[in-house]
C-alpha cells in the first residue's frame, strides 16, 4: 500500500463515564477511499470529531502525515488540508450559497482588516475568482445549481444543502476529505448521484482521500476500496467490502441485527 | 395601477421625498396640534403604503440604487439643516440623531455581523464624551484628533471585556457588559477629577479655526452654531456608513457572520473565532466612542447620568428595530426613538406608554425591523459573474 496520511494510535475519547473511542488503532493510507462503518453509537462521528479538533482527545495520538495534530486547533487541522462534512448539515441558511462555500476557502481569505476595506479593487478580483471557482464546482455537481448561487441557502431542497456542503469542503482542494453521513435524510438514487458527482470531482483533481462514514451498504461496496468497522468505539473488522460483510463479528455487531 | 409599481430610481427619489418630509413635519411640530397633525399625517402615508403595497418596490429600489439612496439621505438632512437653520432644538435633535446612528453602526457590527449584544453602548459612548472632555480641557490637541482618540480609548478600555466576551457565549456574554455599564457609571460618580455626579464642561470645539461652538452671522442671517455640528454629523456618520459596510461586504464581513451563525462551521475552516469577535467588538466600541466624543463637544458637557443603562437600551433597540444587521435601518429606528418621545412631552408620562406602543406595533407588523437586512451584495450595481 501507499504512504499512510492519517493514523491514530491509542485513541481514547471518554465523555465523563462513556467510552466513545477506546485505544483506537487506525491508518488511512493516502489517495485511499475508505468506508468506516458501524452500528448507531460506535463512534465514528467522535472519532471525525477529534480529527478536526472539535473535541481533544483524552489520550493517544492522531498524526496527519507524519505530524501530530492531536493538540492542534480545528482551525490549525483545516490549514493542514483537511475538511469535513457534518451529519446534519451545518450550512448558514440565511446567508447566501456563495457566502457559505467561500468559507471553505478561507486559507486564501484569511487578510487583514486593511485589505478587507480598502483594497477593494483587489477584492473585486479575487471575489471574481471565487465566484467562477464555485460555479465551476457546483456545475459538477448539477447544472441547476450555478444559477442558485446568490440564494438565501434556506430556499434550497436537501439534496442541493447536501452538496453546497460538500461543495464547501471541496473548494480548498482539500487533502483529507471527511464526510459523514452524506446520504442522510436523501433517497438512494439521490444518494447514488452524490456519490459519482463526488468521484467524478475526484477524479478532476487529483486524488484526494475520503473518509466516509456511511449506513447504506450499497454506496460503501461502490466507491470505497477498503472498509474499518467500529464497535463500541473499537476496531472490530478491517479489510475490503467483501471481507468485512463475511466477518462473523461484524454481522454480529451490525449486519446481523439489520438483516434480521 | 400602482399595484404594478416597479423598483426603480424615481421611485426611490419619491419615497426619500416623502421620508424627509414626514422628518421636516415631525421637527416642526411644537403644539399638540401639529404633533397630532404630523402623526395623522404618518398613518396616513403608512396605511396608504400597506394598502398600494409600494414597500417591497420601494425596497427594491433601495437595493438597486444604494448610490442614490445615499445621495438622497447626504441631501435630506443638508436641506433639514438649512430648512431649521435658527432652530437650535430641531438642530440638536437631528445630531443626536445622527451621532446615535453612527454609535447604532458600531453595535451593528457588533451584533448584527458577530451576535455579540453589548448592553454598554452607552458607557462606551460616554468614554468617547469623557475622553474629549479630558483632552480638550487639558491638553493642546487638535480637535479633529480628539474624536479619533475619543473612538481609541473607547476601544482600548473595551479591549478589558474581550477575555469575558469570548469565554462567554450569547446572553451571559450580554450581563458582562451590563456590569460593566453600570461599574462606569458608578466609577465616573465617586470620581472627583472626571467631576464626580456633577461632571465637566467641555470646552468649545475649533477645527482648523472654524469655531464649532459659534453662531453663524451673515448679514441679518443668523445660523444656530448647532448647523456646524449638522454637518460634522452628517460627515461622520457617511465615512462611518461606508466603513461598515464595505467591512460587511468583505471576507471578514463573511466570516462574522458565519462566527454568528455556526461557530463549530466556521472553526473548521479556518475562521478564527476569537480573533473576529476581537475585531467586531473593538471597531464596534471605536465607532461608538468617535460618535460620544462629538456628542460631548456638542452639548459642551458630560455627566454620568447622560450614559445610563436605558441610554444603552436605547443604542440595542436602534438597531433591532431598523433591522438587525442593516445600518440602513439604524437612520430611520433612532429618528423615531430620539424624536418622538420629545415630540410627545404634552401628555406627558403618557409620552413612554404612546412610545412603547408604537414601539411594539411596529415590530408586531416587520417583525425583522424597519429593513430588515438583504442578502450580501459584494459589488451592487455590477453584474455578478
Amino acid at each position: 500500500m501507499s504512504t499512510p496520511l492519517l493514523v491514530s494510535q491509542n485513541l481514547t475519547m471518554r465523555f465523563g463515564g462513556l467510552t466513545a473511542l477506546d485505544a483506537l488503532d487506525l491508518t488511512v493510507y493516502e489517495g485511499e477511499v475508505l468506508g468506516l462503518l458501524g452500528p448507531n453509537g460506535s463512534g465514528k462521528t467522535t472519532f471525525f470529531n477529534v480529527v478536526t479538533s472539535l473535541y481533544t482527545a483524552s489520550s493517544g495520538q492522531i498524526m496527519l502525515a507524519g505530524q501530530d495534530i492531536s493538540h492542534k486547533s480545528p482551525q490549525e487541522v483545516y490549514f493542514q488540508g483537511v475538511t469535513r462534512t457534518f451529519q446534519r448539515s451545518r450550512l448558514s441558511l440565511p446567508l447566501t450559497v456563495f457566502d457559505n462555500m467561500v468559507i471553505g476557502n478561507y486559507q486564501h481569505l484569511n487578510l487583514g482588516l486593511g485589505f478587507n476595506l480598502f483594497q477593494r479593487k483587489r477584492l473585486r478580483q479575487q471575489y471574481d475568482e471565487m465566484v467562477d471557482k464555485a460555479h465551476t464546482l457546483l456545475q459538477t455537481f448539477n447544472p441547476g445549481l450555478p444559477q442558485k448561487l446568490f440564494q438565501p441557502t434556506a430556499t434550497l431542497t436537501m439534496i442541493d444543502r447536501r452538496r453546497v456542503e460538500i461543495c464547501r469542503a471541496l473548494l480548498s482542494s482539500p487533502r483529507l476529505l471527511l464526510l459523514d453521513e452524506p446520504s442522510a435524510g436523501m433517497t438512494h438514487d439521490e444518494t447514488n448521484e452524490l456519490m459519482d458527482d463526488i468521484m467524478q470531482v475526484r477524479g478532476l483533481l487529483k486524488p484526494f482521500t475520503i473518509v466516509i462514514i456511511e449506513h447504506e451498504m450499497n454506496v460503501i461496496q461502490r466507491i470505497t476500496e477498503r472498509c474499518i468497522v467500529l464497535n463500541f468505539g473499537q476496531k472490530i473488522a478491517e479489510g475490503s467490502y467483501e471481507e468485512i460483510v463475511a466477518d462473523p463479528q461484524v454481522q454480529i455487531a451490525y449486519l446481523g441485527q439489520e438483516q434480521e | 395601477m400602482l399595484h404594478t409599481l416597479k423598483p426603480s430610481r424615481s421611485l426611490l427619489w419619491a419615497a426619500m421625498v416623502v421620508a424627509f418630509a414626514i422628518a421636516w413635519g415631525v421637527l416642526h411640530a411644537e403644539s399638540e396640534f401639529e404633533v397630532g397633525i404630523t402623526l395623522v399625517a404618518i398613518v396616513v402615508v403608512v396605511l396608504a403604503a400597506r394598502w398600494l403595497r409600494v414597500a417591497p418596490a420601494v425596497g427594491a429600489s433601495m437595493n438597486d440604487h444604494p448610490r442614490s439612496l445615499g445621495w438622497a439621505c447626504i441631501l435630506g438632512v443638508l436641506l433639514l439643516t438649512a430648512a431649521f437653520y435658527d432652530d437650535h432644538f430641531a438642530l440638536l435633535l437631528l445630531c443626536t440623531v445622527l451621532l446615535y446612528s453612527v454609535a447604532g453602526f458600531g453595535l451593528n457590527i457588533q451584533f448584527g455581523y458577530c451576535g455579540i449584544l453589548n448592553f454598554a453602548g452607552a458607557a462606551f459612548f460616554g468614554i468617547g464624551s469623557y475622553t474629549a472632555a479630558v483632552l480638550t480641557t487639558h491638553t493642546g490637541t487638535p480637535h479633529l484628533l480628539v474624536l479619533v482618540v475619543g473612538g481609541l480609548v473607547s476601544a482600548l478600555l473595551g479591549s478589558m471585556l474581550i477575555l469575558p466576551v469570548l469565554r462567554t457565549r450569547g446572553h451571559y456574554a450580554a450581563l458582562v457588559t451590563i456590569a460593566f455599564g453600570i461599574l462606569f457609571k458608578t466609577f465616573l460618580e465617586v470620581n472627583d477629577t472626571l467631576g464626580g455626579p456633577q461632571g465637566m464642561r467641555i470646552p468649545n470645539m475649533n477645527i482648523l479655526g472654524w469655531q464649532l461652538n459659534e453662531d453663524i452671522v451673515i448679514g441679518d442671517l443668523d445660523i444656530s452654531f448647532y448647523a456646524n455640528y449638522a454637518v460634522l454629523s452628517l460627515v461622520l456618520c457617511v465615512i462611518a456608513f461606508i466603513l461598515v459596510r464595505r467591512l460587511e461586504r468583505s471576507w471578514i464581513g463573511v466570516s462574522m457572520d458565519m462566527v454568528r451563525t455556526d461557530e463549530i462551521a466556521a472553526s473548521v475552516f479556518g475562521v478564527p473565532i476569537a480573533r473576529m469577535k476581537i475585531i467586531a467588538f473593538t471597531a464596534g466600541n471605536f465607532l461608538v466612542g468617535v460618535a460620544g466624543a462629538v456628542y460631548g463637544l456638542l452639548t459642551s458637557y458630560v455627566a454620568p447620568n447622560n450614559f445610563t443603562f436605558s441610554d444603552s437600551l436605547i443604542l440595542v433597540s436602534m438597531v433591532i428595530l431598523g433591522g438587525i444587521g442593516n445600518p440602513w435601518g439604524i437612520l430611520p429606528a433612532a429618528a423615531i426613538i430620539l424624536i418622538l418621545p420629545e415630540k410627545l412631552q404634552f401628555i406627558q408620562e403618557y409620552r413612554f406608554l404612546l412610545y412603547g406602543i408604537l414601539i411594539i406595533a411596529i415590530l408586531l407588523f416587520r417583525p425583522d425591523g424597519l429593513l430588515p437586512r438583504s442578502i450580501r451584495n459584494f459589488f451592487p450595481g455590477q453584474s455578478r459573474t
